[in-house]
């Protein structure tokens, strides 16, 4: 009777000491894995190649208006599209989800650029479905547009690639156009994918600047958001790469789930062990409280890649810290339905519409910070939204 | 005798509640028409009725093994977990080919029916809590999961979608597999030696132990067969998806088919109700999802409401049974009251053939 | 280590008020502090021995005191996910409330120093209508509690989003961030007490109090067996109805805390439910009410911590970690139930008279 908890204890410090002994394998294994080679099945040398070059390519278009830019566009006909009374055609919409500020802040813009376009009479009726992070929710959306038979175009933000693909073949058959932006699919039916340059060129933005300003034999901490998910997937490939091939020393990466808490906590536990003097993140989501761990370890600021979050922006700004912006540019979220106005005016819009993507640097911050001093924190520099009639309110009270 | 006596009383009981599902469920389906009606919109066009029974086949799979699991009183968390799990082993053992698909849709139902195995065994030979057994058995999915793939895995042969897309007028072939099954299931409880003793087991383990049940097998039976409708769930959704995906466990599945099932008037603490009226209880949800769809309703409203829903549904049923059942116990205030004469609250109490 | 003679699953229900009527004297104190108070404390001391080796300066202080500031918010719903299990229900409302609180405090103070002690107050009373509400609606409408704490994690979770246009806005002041992230400043060694470890510390004390007390016994008996609590004349709706509002308060102060150390984001509170009762579950508290000590579900508490940090220490990938969890609570909670078989050798261990089956048949009214 007195056996089972000494019994218990003995296997769980077993166990313990078992895993224990073992740590030199997942030592090496997690400094390998973080530095050295990319997961394959998450990198595509040519679309690297590809994406990094697109940075330096000066897009097609006007400059004040991104969001209507393409870098080296093929244009396609939509002719056979063309509506006869646009100002009355239903634009659907099935969004994967509103779950993050990043989303939260792309979907106003776009509504406020239906409202827009709705006033000119460019478009008519504008239908949404939303299927909260759920792929066969998604599936059953896209369906339900078809079904209805009544969409005059159908746009479709995918919420995981591989998924939806099915869908969207199934959308596109029914001879409707379909838009498809931010994460694709593996078809090309649809008229237009519309798209930043990607995450492969996010990743490389970040780590190059990491790699600029540290000096070599510097250590680097990567935080990650989740697994599984291509466009984050991307952003780390690329930045594995480039770490590779610097003399920068990766610590390690970890899933942060974006939460502020998780992320703090992380990072105090490496600041324990030893100096981290770069950050490298696949998405701004709670930049602020990986900083703050450094403030309450009482060490200084690390030289770090955030978003264009404006919670980040702010924090750089105010503590004059060594930091970088990539953007995923958010002003996409106007394009699809400027680009479903021109299909209905039968007008042409490129096949693959790659929009340009920069990040902000230090030079530029003053300027964004002041375009968007009003804004709530977790709200994105470049949404894009600055000429459209609902601003600033639409975005200021939410 | 003891047995057949206590199922067949709570088949009274259950026929009650499953009139009463289905009575709410017209009632919800005119309401909504009309209320779409005023709005200038139509709820039973050709696309609608698709949508409603798309919505409904997913999480009928899932809510008809829940219903056995739950009869028992047990419980199963982890189905959305086996669900991913199984949609991946289909999909990466067929992996296009379609000389494979048997082959793959065996082995996915087999690897569920292993976790089913696993979850009964854990909850009837370690004797722990099924809310803890099958949260940590999806877990341990879960980890495997994120840890053995990164992201979407594996190909489904265009054959194999038709699972999922193909349908007879407005009815999808997967809906007419989950009505199937459904009615394999009622037939199952009704008319099988092994349905009787889960009405038995989640009845009163006990009484059923005393009248020669052996309480642990229906309770692993019951587990097995949940896992593999979450199997089949998942076979549904790699059909759909084309590929196998590991997030979807993040859906919570698991929590909307527990919905389902109480919805359906199945009594969350075992031995009363039956999958006649989860059926209803998934028709529903589902009807609820098409309307707030045609609605375009927030999706955070949507939340809202399924939430409300749930618990004033459940508080009804609670209602119904409770006027049955003495109230005064809540209410000692005068000293002790008489015994409750039906519905014990805690099984340690149940006298013998206590329940209704 | 003897093992504490806990009341066991196959014991005569207990007469409320009187728990020790039927057992020595000796067992009726021994039941009530201890449980499985003394495994987990092991378990516990052990996972920090290994972090030692892997990690000697965890122990030099500072460090310590950033895990008892990561691990208090922790602590604390687990002491009120413990008062509503000992009474025999769930809570698993608590991870929806900690973000709904953290986000209507960043949209209510919106930086504004004036307006921390007024939506401090609003989210207590807040707290506690939902507590109410969540208690009210399992007790009178005799809605399961799964079910009732399903329902207010959906209309919370949706209702908080709704109003904020699905992303958190506004932003917290710093006096309502001093209680998560500072502390007592320049103690020797140890160099800052975090705040949160003394208002986790103040948290578990109180519940042992209230575990001493009248009601905590009335609540503890109300777990093991309501019917023969309402019998004794416990007003079982209100003793649980109370469990509920203490749970969701503390969930509040959880909030506060986990505000304070990190600041707003989009994913704050998401799964803590689940954190919260694995936490309760492997201090030995066993789900369907009745058994188990404050202290043990505090100590479990700090042993899932202890044991995040050790996975992290070790390098292991985070994915690993949901199973090592999954695996973990499966375990603590088949020990606990085989433990309360073996104690009892000479009894038959489930007698007609008095059926048992507390695996399947925990009672959740």
């Amino acid at each position: 009777m007195r056996v089972p908890p000494a019994l218990l204890a003995g296997a769980a410090g077993l166990a313990l000491v078992l895993s224990a002994c073992t740590t030199d394998a997942p030592d090496d294994e997690a400094a390998e894995g973080a530095g050295l080679s990319p997961d394959e099945e998450w990198f595509d040398q040519e679309e690297f190649d590809t994406q990094l070059a697109q940075r330096d390519i000066t897009p097609e278009g006007d400059p004040e208006q991104p969001w209507l830019q393409a870098i080296e566009p093929e244009w396609t006909d939509t002719g056979e599209f063309a509506s006869d009374d646009p100002g009355e055609a239903t634009v659907c919409f099935s969004n994967a989800s509103v779950s993050n500020p990043w989303r939260v802040t792309g979907f106003i813009t776009m509504e406020q650029q239906v409202e827009a376009l709705q006033d000119e009479g460019r478009i008519g009726e504008f239908r949404v479905s939303d299927a909260a992070d759920d792929d066969n929710q998604q599936i059953s959306d896209i369906q339900a547009f078809v079904d209805a038979g009544d969409c005059e175009a159908i746009i479709i933000s995918p919420s995981t690639t591989a998924t939806l693909t099915p869908a969207v073949e199934t959308a596109c058959e029914s001879g409707v156009p379909v838009i498809v932006f931010d994460r694709g699919v593996n078809t090309d039916c649809m008229v237009t994918f519309i798209h930043p340059i990607g995450g492969y060129a996010y990743g490389a933005d970040a780590a190059e600047f990491l790699v600029d300003e540290l000096e070599p034999g510097s250590t680097v901490l990567a935080l990650r958001i989740l697994p599984g998910v291509d466009v984050l997937e991307h952003r780390w490939a690329a930045a594995q790469t480039i770490f590779d091939d610097s003399e920068l020393e990766v610590l390690g990466f970890e899933f942060t789930g974006g939460d502020g808490a998780q992320i703090k906590d992380l990072v105090s536990q490496h600041l324990q062990r030893g100096s981290v003097d770069g950050i490298w993140m696949d998405a701004g989501d709670g930049a602020v409280a990986g900083l703050e761990a450094f403030e309450d370890a009482g060490q200084p600021y690390p030289v770090i890649a955030g978003e264009d979050e404006l919670s980040f922006m702010r924090k750089w700004d105010e503590e004059d810290i060594t930091a970088i912006a990539p953007v995923y540019s958010n002003f996409q979220w106007r394009t699809p339905v400027l680009a479903a106005s021109m299909i209905l005016a039968g007008e042409e819009v490129p096949s693959e519409w790659v929009l340009p993507q920069e990040p902000i640097r230090e030079e530029e911050l003053q300027d964004y910070l002041e375009r968007n001093a009003d804004m709530p924190s977790l709200h994105y520099a470049k949404f894009g939204g600055e000429d459209l009639p609902g601003f600033p309110e639409a975005w200021t009270d939410r | 005798m003891t047995p057949l006596r206590t199922t067949a009383a709570s088949l009274g009981s259950r026929l009650g509640t499953t009139g009463l599902v289905y009575a709410a469920l017209v009632v919800l389906l005119a309401v909504s028409a009309a209320f779409l009606a005023a709005r200038g919109a139509t709820l039973f066009t050709t696309a609608n009725t698709v949508d409603l029974f798309t919505r409904s086949s997913l999480l009928g799979f899932l809510a008809i093994g829940q219903t056995l699991v739950i009869l028992c009183r047990s419980l199963d968390l982890s189905v959305g977990h086996v669900a991913a799990l199984s949609a991946l082993v289909a999909a990466t053992t067929m992996d296009g080919d379609p000389s494979r698909i048997v082959l793959g849709a065996t082995a996915a139902l087999v690897v569920a029916g292993l976790i089913g195995l696993a979850n009964g065994l854990i909850v009837t030979g370690l004797r722990v809590n099924p809310f803890i057994a099958t949260l940590g058995t999806a877990l341990i999915v879960q980890g495997y999961l994120d840890t053995t793939f990164q992201g979407p895995a594996g190909s489904v042969p265009e054959a194999f979608q038709a699972f999922g897309y193909t349908r007879i007028g407005p009815l999808p072939v997967s809906t007419l597999v989950m009505l199937g099954l459904a009615v394999a299931a009622v037939v199952f409880l009704h008319r099988t030696r092994m349905g009787y003793h889960m009405y038995a087991v989640g009845g009163d383990a006990d009484v059923a132990r005393l009248s020669g049940v052996r309480a642990g097998v229906p309770v692993v039976t019951a587990h097995v067969l949940c896992s593999i409708t979450a199997g089949v769930a998942g076979l549904l959704l790699a059909a759909r998806f084309g590929t196998g995906n590991p997030q979807v466990y993040a859906n919570g599945y698991e929590l909307e088919a527990i919905a389902a099932v109480v919805l359906g008037g199945t009594y969350l603490l075992g031995g009363r109700g039956g999958v006649a009226g989860t059926i209803a209880g998934v028709f529903v949800l589902a009807t609820l999802d098409t309307v707030f769809n045609v609605l375009a309703v927030d999706p955070f409203v949507k939340d809202v409401l399924r939430g409300a829903v749930l618990v004033a549904a459940v508080a009804v049923y609670a209602r119904g049974q409770q006027s049955r059942a003495a109230t005064r116990v809540r209410f000692p205030s005068t000293g002790p009251p008489a015994p409750p004469p039906s519905q014990p609250p805690s099984p340690k109490t149940a006298p013998l053939g206590g329940r209704r | 280590m003897t093992a504490p003679a806990s009341p066991t699953p196959s014991a005569p229900p207990p007469a409320p008020g009187a728990d020790g009527r039927r057992r020595p004297p000796l067992g009726a104190l021994s039941s009530m502090p201890r449980g499985g108070t003394a495994t987990v404390a092991l378990i516990l001391l052990l996972i920090f021995v290994v972090i030692a080796t892997q990690n000697p300066s965890f122990f030099e202080g500072p460090p310590l005191m950033g895990f008892a500031k990561k691990a208090a918010p922790l602590v604390i719903l687990a002491v009120g996910q413990y008062l509503v299990i000992v009474s025999g229900e769930f809570d698993l409302s608590v991870g929806s409330l900690v973000g709904a609180q953290v986000v209507i405090a960043a949209r209510l103070i919106d930086g504004d120093e004036a307006m921390t002690w007024p939506v401090l107050a609003l989210m207590v009373a807040f707290g506690l209508v939902v507590g109410l509400v969540n208690g009210l609606v399992t007790t009178l409408l005799r809605v399961p509690s799964i079910i009732t704490t399903l329902g207010t994690m959906l209309v919370l979770f949706g209702a908080v989003r709704f109003w904020t246009g699905g992303a958190p806005t506004g932003a917290l002041s710093e006096a309502f961030r001093v209680p998560g992230r500072d502390g007592i400043e320049n103690v020797p060694f140890l160099h800052q007490i975090p705040w949160a470890l003394l208002i986790a510390a103040a948290v578990v004390v109180g519940g042992v109090l209230v575990m001493r007390s009248p009601y905590g016994r009335t609540l503890m008996a109300t777990g093991d067996n309501d019917t023969a609590a309402a019998f004794s004349g416990v007003r079982v709706w209100s003793v649980r109805t109370l469990a509920f509002m203490a749970s969701s308060l503390l969930a509040t102060l959880a909030a506060v805390l986990i505000g304070g150390y990190a600041g707003v984001t989009a994913q704050v509170g998401q799964g803590l439910e689940f954190t919260a009762i694995t936490a309760v579950v492997l201090g030995g508290v066993v789900l369907g009410g009745g058994r188990g000590t404050v202290l043990a579900a505090a100590l479990g508490a700090l042993t899932v911590e202890a044991l995040f940090t050790l996975f992290n220490q070790l390098y292991l990938p985070s994915t690993i970690q949901p199973a090592a969890q999954g695996l973990i609570i499966i375990a603590a909670v088949a020990y606990a139930s085989r433990r309360g078989e073996l104690r009892l050798p000479g009894r038959p261990r489930r007698r007609p008279d008095h059926p048992t089956e507390h695996t399947l048949g925990s009672s959740r009214r």
